[in-house]
């Protein structure tokens, strides 16, 4: 398969220190790509680098385009949808103004109407809560519209900061089954952040480890799944 | 009764214009957390420009015209210059570059406009009374055409794209960027808006208080506590709150403490607000769930 995302020698931090310490990983055409990771070892601060949120050096290719020094909202017109770290609800903004937000770099109307309804099929209950204010949600209907919001923009690439954080796991499991249907039905290719990294693996057919912003452990997530380190400190066995 | 009835059209009217420039002050805050003490100076600038439009054989409505489209110029470019320089800067900072905007805008009226006080043309004439001579034919012209720009305002920013996109990077720049929305831009539309709205409300209420370079700063000082008293992060609330604020000064005024302590009633109702309900009357704290 092709490397729809290629970042080489990516340096990414908030001030003068460095977080990540010069990585590269690919995330192939069509895949969904696992980087897993203890709290802080820098899995946030690498999505956040490809999005160009933060100030980052390195190169960053998609679709063999580089995309290192464009702007946040230019890599997104760029088809890369970003559900971010605290999911980034417009709290005081309708569930229907979410998603037409997401739906923002978009001219083609009637498309992005079908992509609602899809949307719809999904998560009906973004259907059910659509004028309601979106702050007025449970945690795992945020995590929801975050989903949809970025699906909307079209994404070729779809990246994915802690999905199951905070829920419970019946709604993980009900959100990580709608993910892979996205994955196969969509042909959205997914970077999925996880600290759960036995959930993570699950869904993934490629997976990385990132420790104090170095690449310490990459390969398909089966073979990451027999790896002693992974196993002992993520996955608990 | 028909005194009283008076003063409330009357403070209708006023309360037409404190609304706008609650809105214009109430948008850049909102998109900021800045207020913007130089909105005033801006809109008496823009007055001027009106002004001598009109004297230069521009009829009215072209020159008012005119006037709007170069203020949002104005609104845009200030925006870039001065304030995009001290976005992420100190709160001091933005607002000493506000306070020297506003003494620099002041001073540039006077120097090229002239300090003596100015009258200023009305568009709206009638030759019978109107509502049972209740209002001049001016206070509901200038009510009427506030209204009308207040509406507009709204459906831009209730049904149009961009006005929820100006909305999304006002209250979440960081989730509004990842939506592809080019946040800066939006920042430069609101300042530009901003200073439309406060445009037009300097030239509807020249033709009352007449025109000089303070024509603004007693109405800056309403359309603050009609911003305070709405809830400063609510749109809605601050035009409502100029509207209330209008007709409390002008029967305060007449019954009360009398027309030449009018300007109190603005901070009265300042200081209520902060000490009784700083969210103001339709500021509403964001519910939450986790
Ligand atoms: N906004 C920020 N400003 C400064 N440092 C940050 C910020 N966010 C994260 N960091 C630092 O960057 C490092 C990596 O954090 P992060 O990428 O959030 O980790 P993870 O997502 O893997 O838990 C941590 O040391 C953290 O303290
Ligand atoms: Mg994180």
């Amino acid at each position: 398969m092709p490397a729809l995302l290629e970042a080489r020698d990516l340096r990414a931090g908030y001030g003068p220190p460095d977080v990540l310490h010069g990585i590269d990983f690919t995330v192939e055409e069509g895949g969904v790509t696992a980087l897993l990771g203890a709290n802080g070892a820098g899995k946030t601060t690498t999505l956040r680098a490809l999005c160009g949120m933060i100030r980052r050096s390195g190169r960053i290719t998609l679709g063999g385009e580089r995309i290192e020094r464009a702007a946040t909202e230019e890599i997104v017109r760029r088809g890369v949808g970003h559900v971010p770290d605290g999911r980034g609800t417009f709290l005081e903004l309708s569930v229907e103004e979410n998603l037409r937000l997401g739906a923002y770099t978009r001219r083609d109307r009637a498309g992005v109407a079908a992509d609602m309804e899809r949307m719809f099929g999904y998560f009906p209950r973004l259907q059910e809560r659509l004028r309601q204010q979106a702050g007025t949600l449970s945690g795992g209907e945020q995590q929801m519209l975050a989903i949809a919001r970025a699906l909307l923009v079209k994404p070729r690439l779809l990246l994915l900061d802690e999905p199951s954080f905070g829920l419970a796991p019946l709604i993980v499991r009900e959100i990580f089954h709608i993910l892979r249907r996205i994955n196969a039905e969509e042909r959205t290719s997914i970077l999925v952040v996880e600290q759960n990294a036995s959930l993570a693996l699950d869904l993934a057919d490629h997976a990385f480890l990132l420790e104090t912003g170095r690449i310490v452990v990459s390969g398909t997530a089966s073979a990451i799944r027999q790896d002693e380190t992974v196993r002992r400190s993520y996955l608990g066995y | 009764m028909n005194g009283l009835l008076h003063q409330i059209s009357s403070g209708i009217a006023s309360g037409a214009i404190y609304a706008s420039v609650s809105l214009a002050l109430v948008m850049i805050y909102q998109a900021t957390h800045h207020v913007n003490f130089a909105q005033g100076e801006m809109a008496t600038l823009s007055t001027f420009v009106a002004l001598t439009l009109i004297h230069a054989g521009v009829p009215f409505w072209a020159a008012f015209v005119i006037t709007v489209v170069l203020s949002f110029g104005l609104g845009v470019a200030v925006e870039r210059v001065l304030m995009r320089p001290v976005m992420n800067a100190p709160v001091l900072t933005s607002v000493g570059v506000f306070i020297g905007l506003l003494l620099v805008i002041n001073a540039l009226d006077g120097w090229i406009f002239g300090f003596t006080i100015k009258a200023f043309p009305s568009p709206f004439h009638s030759a019978h009374p109107l509502l049972g001579g209740l209002v001049s034919p001016h206070e509901l012209g200038e009510t009427g055409l506030t209204v009308v720009v207040l509406l507009l305002v709204w459906a831009f920013f209730r049904f149009t794209p961009l006005g929820l996109a100006m909305r999304a990077a006002a209250h979440n720049p960081v989730s509004a960027r990842l939506c592809g929305v080019n946040v800066s831009r939006m920042l430069g539309l609101g300042w530009g808006l901003a200073a439309a709205i406060g445009a037009a409300a300097g030239i509807m209420v020249a033709p009352v208080v007449f025109l000089d370079p303070n024509m603004m700063s007693g109405i800056l000082l309403y359309a603050f506590a009609g911003a305070l008293l709405g809830g400063v992060d609510n749109p809605f609330g601050a035009v409502i709150g100029g509207f209330i604020v209008g007709v409390l000064e002008n029967i305060f005024g007449a019954y009360i403490v009398g027309t030449e302590l009018k300007l109190t009633v603005a901070l009265i109702i300042i200081v209520a607000v902060l000490l009784v309900k700083p969210t103001g009357l339709f500021g509403r704290a964001v519910q939450v769930r986790v």
